[in-house]
C-alpha cells in the first residue's frame, strides 16, 4: 500500500504547484488590462482575423502520412535498442513492418497524394 | 521470447494469404485502369477462393501458434468458411453496383478483404489482445466501407455514424480487457478461466472487477452485433451505406461478432455463467422484441432488413444464454452456429434482390416500390419470396431448420420462456415480410431490376441453397456440431 502512498502524493503535489502558480499569480499580479493583453495568445505575434478559418482539406493527407512515418518511428524505437537479443526472427519481422507501410507509401505516392496542390 | 516454427505460421495460414493477396491487390490497384475496376474484383475474389481452399483443407485440424496468441480448432475452420463466403458474397454483390452507381473503386475490394482478415483473426483469436487487434482490423475498413459513396450525404452520415459508435464500443471491449486482466493478471482466453477457477477456489479473486470486465466486454460486442440496447446505429448506417457494404457489414461483421463473443464467452467466462444468465437471457429478449417490434413500422427496405438484422441477433443470443451448463452448452451453441450460417445465407440472398431494384440516387428502396417485380421478373421475386420466409422460419427453408434448433436448444436449457417469446416474435415477423412478398406478388408497379450476371448467381445460389440445405439439415447440423465438439 505504501507505494500508493507515494503515487497519491505525487498526484498532490503534481496539483499543488500550477495551482499555487496560478492562484499567486492572479492574487499578487497587477491588473492592467489593455486590448493587446486581453486578446488570445496564440504564439506571441499579434493573433490576426477570425477562429473559424477554413483549413485546406488536403493537409489531411499530409498528416495522415506523417502519422504512418511518425508512428513507425516509436514502434522501430524499441525493436532496434532489443535487437541483439531478439535475433533473426526480429529483424524479419521489422523488415515486414516496413514494408507493410512502404506499401502504403507507394500507394499514397502513386495515388499523387505527395504533390503539392 | 520463444522463435516461432513453422507450425505457427500454419495455424493461421488461410489469413496470411489474404493479407499478404489484399496488400499485393492494394498496390496492383494502382496500375489498373479506371474504367476495368471489374480485374480488381475477380483479383479480389480469386484471393478469398485461395484462402478459401487452404481453409478447407484444414478440416479437422488442431494447432495452438504465436505462444499461444492464436488457436486453430473445428470452430475456427468452420467460422473462416462463414467468412470467405461472406467475402465471396459481398465481392459478386459489389461487382455491378459500385459501378452502376458510379462509386466503383478499387479500394473497396481491398477493403473488403482486409475487413475478412480481421474476422478470420477473430474467429482463430485465442487472447483477449488479439481479439481486440482484429476487430480492428475488421471495423476501420468497414467504417470507410459505410462512407464509400463519398458524394451521398446519407453514406457520410453512415460512416461516420459507424466511426464515432463503433470506437465507442472499441472502447468498452478495450476497458472490459483491461479489468479482466487487473482481475486475473492475464489476457489469454484459457489463462483468465484458470486464473478464475483458481481465484475462486481460494477465494482470492478479485470478483467483482471481473464480473464488470466481463460485462464491458459483452457490452462492446452488443454493439457490433446490434444487440438492443446497443442497436441505435444500425438502422442509419445500414441504410446509409452503399448495399452492397451493408450486405457484407451485415453479415461478415456479425457472424465475427458472434463468433467472438462465443469464443471469449465459453472459453473464459464460464465462471459467471450465473451472473451472466439472466443479462443475456434480457438482451437476448428484448432484441427480439424490439427488433420485430420496429421493423413493422419501415416502409424503406433497407432500413426493415436492419431492424430485421437486430431481430435475428436476438435469436442468434439465444443460443448463449446457456454457455455455461455443460450439458446443454455445445448443442446450443451448435444451433447458434447453424443459425448464423443459416442467416449469412438468407441475408445476402435478400440484399442481393435490394441491391438488384435499387435505382441511382437511393430510388427503388420503399418497400412499396416493389409493386409488380413479379410479373417483371417471376424469378428474382421467386428468391426474395423464398428469402423473406426464410427469415420468419418457415418450411422449406434454412431459417425454419435454424429456429427449430434454436428454439429446442433453448427449451432443453430450460429457457421455455425465451423460446416463447422467440416464436411469438417470428410470429410478428411475419407481417412485415410478407408485405414484401405481397407487394411483389399482388400489386401493379414498373420496378426494373438490374440484371447483372454475378449479382444474379449470388442470388440465384443463396435461394438455391437456402431451400435445399433445409432438406439436409442434419448434415450441416453435424457440421457445426463437430465444429463445435473439439
Amino acid at each position: 500500500m505504501n507505494e500508493w502512498l507515494y503515487v497519491a502524493l505525487f498526484v498532490f503535489v503534481g496539483l499543488l504547484i500550477p495551482v499555487g502558480a496560478i492562484a499567486a499569480g492572479f492574487i499578487f499580479g497587477p491588473k492592467k488590462a489593455n486590448p493587446i493583453k486581453k486578446s488570445t495568445y496564440e504564439c506571441g505575434i499579434e493573433p490576426v482575423g477570425e477562429v473559424w478559418v477554413q483549413f485546406k482539406a488536403q493537409y489531411y493527407i499530409f498528416a495522415l502520412v506523417f502519422l504512418v512515418f511518425d508512428v513507425e518511428a516509436v514502434f522501430l524505437f524499441p525493436w532496434a535498442v532489443k535487437l541483439g537479443q531478439l535475433g533473426l526472427y526480429a529483424v524479419v519481422e521489422g523488415i515486414l513492418f516496413i514494408t507493410i507501410l512502404i506499401v502504403g507509401l507507394v500507394y499514397t505516392w502513386r495515388k499523387g497524394m505527395l504533390e503539392w496542390v | 521470447m520463444t522463435q516461432p516454427t513453422i507450425n505457427d505460421f500454419h495455424t493461421i495460414l488461410p489469413m496470411i494469404v489474404l493479407s499478404v493477396w489484399a496488400c499485393l491487390l492494394l498496390l496492383v490497384d494502382l496500375f489498373i485502369p479506371k474504367d476495368r475496376k471489374g480485374i480488381t474484383a475477380l483479383l479480389a475474389a480469386l484471393g478469398l477462393i485461395l484462402s478459401l481452399g487452404f481453409n478447407l483443407t484444414r478440416i479437422g485440424m488442431e494447432s495452438v501458434g504465436f505462444s499461444g496468441m492464436v488457436v486453430l480448432d473445428g470452430f475456427a475452420t468452420f467460422a473462416n468458411v462463414l467468412l470467405l463466403l461472406s467475402g465471396l458474397f459481398g465481392v459478386a454483390l459489389a461487382y455491378g453496383y459500385v459501378r452502376r452507381m458510379g462509386i466503383e473503386r478499387g479500394e473497396y475490394y481491398t477493403l473488403l478483404l482486409f475487413s475478412v482478415c480481421g474476422m478470420m483473426l477473430m474467429a482463430q483469436a485465442a487472447d483477449l489482445i488479439i481479439v481486440f487487434l482484429a476487430l480492428e482490423l475488421l471495423s476501420i475498413p468497414l467504417y470507410v466501407l459505410a462512407a464509400f459513396a463519398r458524394g451521398d450525404m446519407q453514406s457520410q452520415e453512415a460512416g461516420v455514424k459507424y466511426f464515432l459508435l463503433g470506437a465507442f464500443a472499441t472502447g468498452f471491449v478495450v476497458y472490459g480487457t483491461a479489468l479482466v486482466f487487473g482481475a486475473t493478471g492475464t489476457t489469454s482466453l484459457g489463462g483468465i478461466f484458470a486464473a478464475a477457477s483458481a481465484g475462486a477456489s481460494t477465494g482470492s479473486g478479485n470478483g467483482l472487477m471481473f464480473t464488470i470486465g466481463a460485462a464491458l466486454i459483452l457490452v462492446g460486442f452488443g454493439f457490433k452485433v446490434a444487440a438492443v440496447p446497443f442497436h441505435m446505429w444500425t438502422p442509419d448506417v445500414y441504410q446509409g451505406a452503399p448495399s452492397a457494404a451493408t450486405a457484407f457489414m451485415s453479415s461478415g461483421a456479425k457472424v465475427a461478432g458472434f463468433v467472438a463473443l462465443l469464443r471469449v464467452f465459453s472459453t473464459s467466462f464460464p465462471a459467471l455463467a450465473s451472473d451472466m444468465n439472466g443479462i443475456l437471457w434480457t438482451l437476448s429478449a428484448l432484441t427480439m422484441i424490439v427488433g420485430n417490434l420496429i421493423a413493422i413500422a419501415q416502409t424503406n427496405i433497407k432500413r426493415m432488413l436492419a431492424y430485421s438484422s437486430i431481430a435475428h441477433a436476438g435469436y442468434i443470443l439465444m443460443a448463449f444464454v446457456s454457455y455455461g451448463n455443460p450439458q446443454v452448452a455445445s448443442v446450443s451453441i451448435a444451433s447458434g452456429m447453424f443459425y448464423l450460417m443459416a442467416y449469412t445465407l438468407t441475408n445476402f440472398g435478400a440484399w442481393s434482390v435490394v441491391v438488384a431494384l435499387e435505382k441511382a440516387e437511393g430510388k427503388g428502396l420503399e418497400i412499396a416500390d416493389y409493386a409488380g417485380v413479379a410479373r417483371k421478373h417471376p424469378a428474382l421475386a421467386a428468391a426474395m419470396a423464398v428469402f423473406m420466409l426464410s427469415f420468419i422460419g418457415f418450411p422449406p427453408t434454412l431459417g425454419m431448420v435454424g429456429k427449430f434448433y434454436l428454439f429446442r436448444a433453448a427449451i432443453a436449457g430450460g429457457y421455455t420462456g425465451l423460446a416463447l417469446i422467440g416464436v411469438l416474435t417470428s410470429l410478428v415477423s411475419a407481417y412485415y415480410y410478407l408485405r414484401v412478398v405481397v407487394n411483389m406478388y399482388m400489386r401493379e408497379g414498373e420496378l426494373v431490376p438490374e440484371r447483372e450476371p454475378w449479382l444474379g448467381f449470388a442470388t440465384a445460389l443463396t435461394a438455391a441453397a437456402t431451400v435445399a440445405l433445409s432438406l439436409v439439415p442434419q448434415w450441416v447440423f453435424l457440421l457445426a456440431s463437430t465444429a463445435v465438439m473439439k
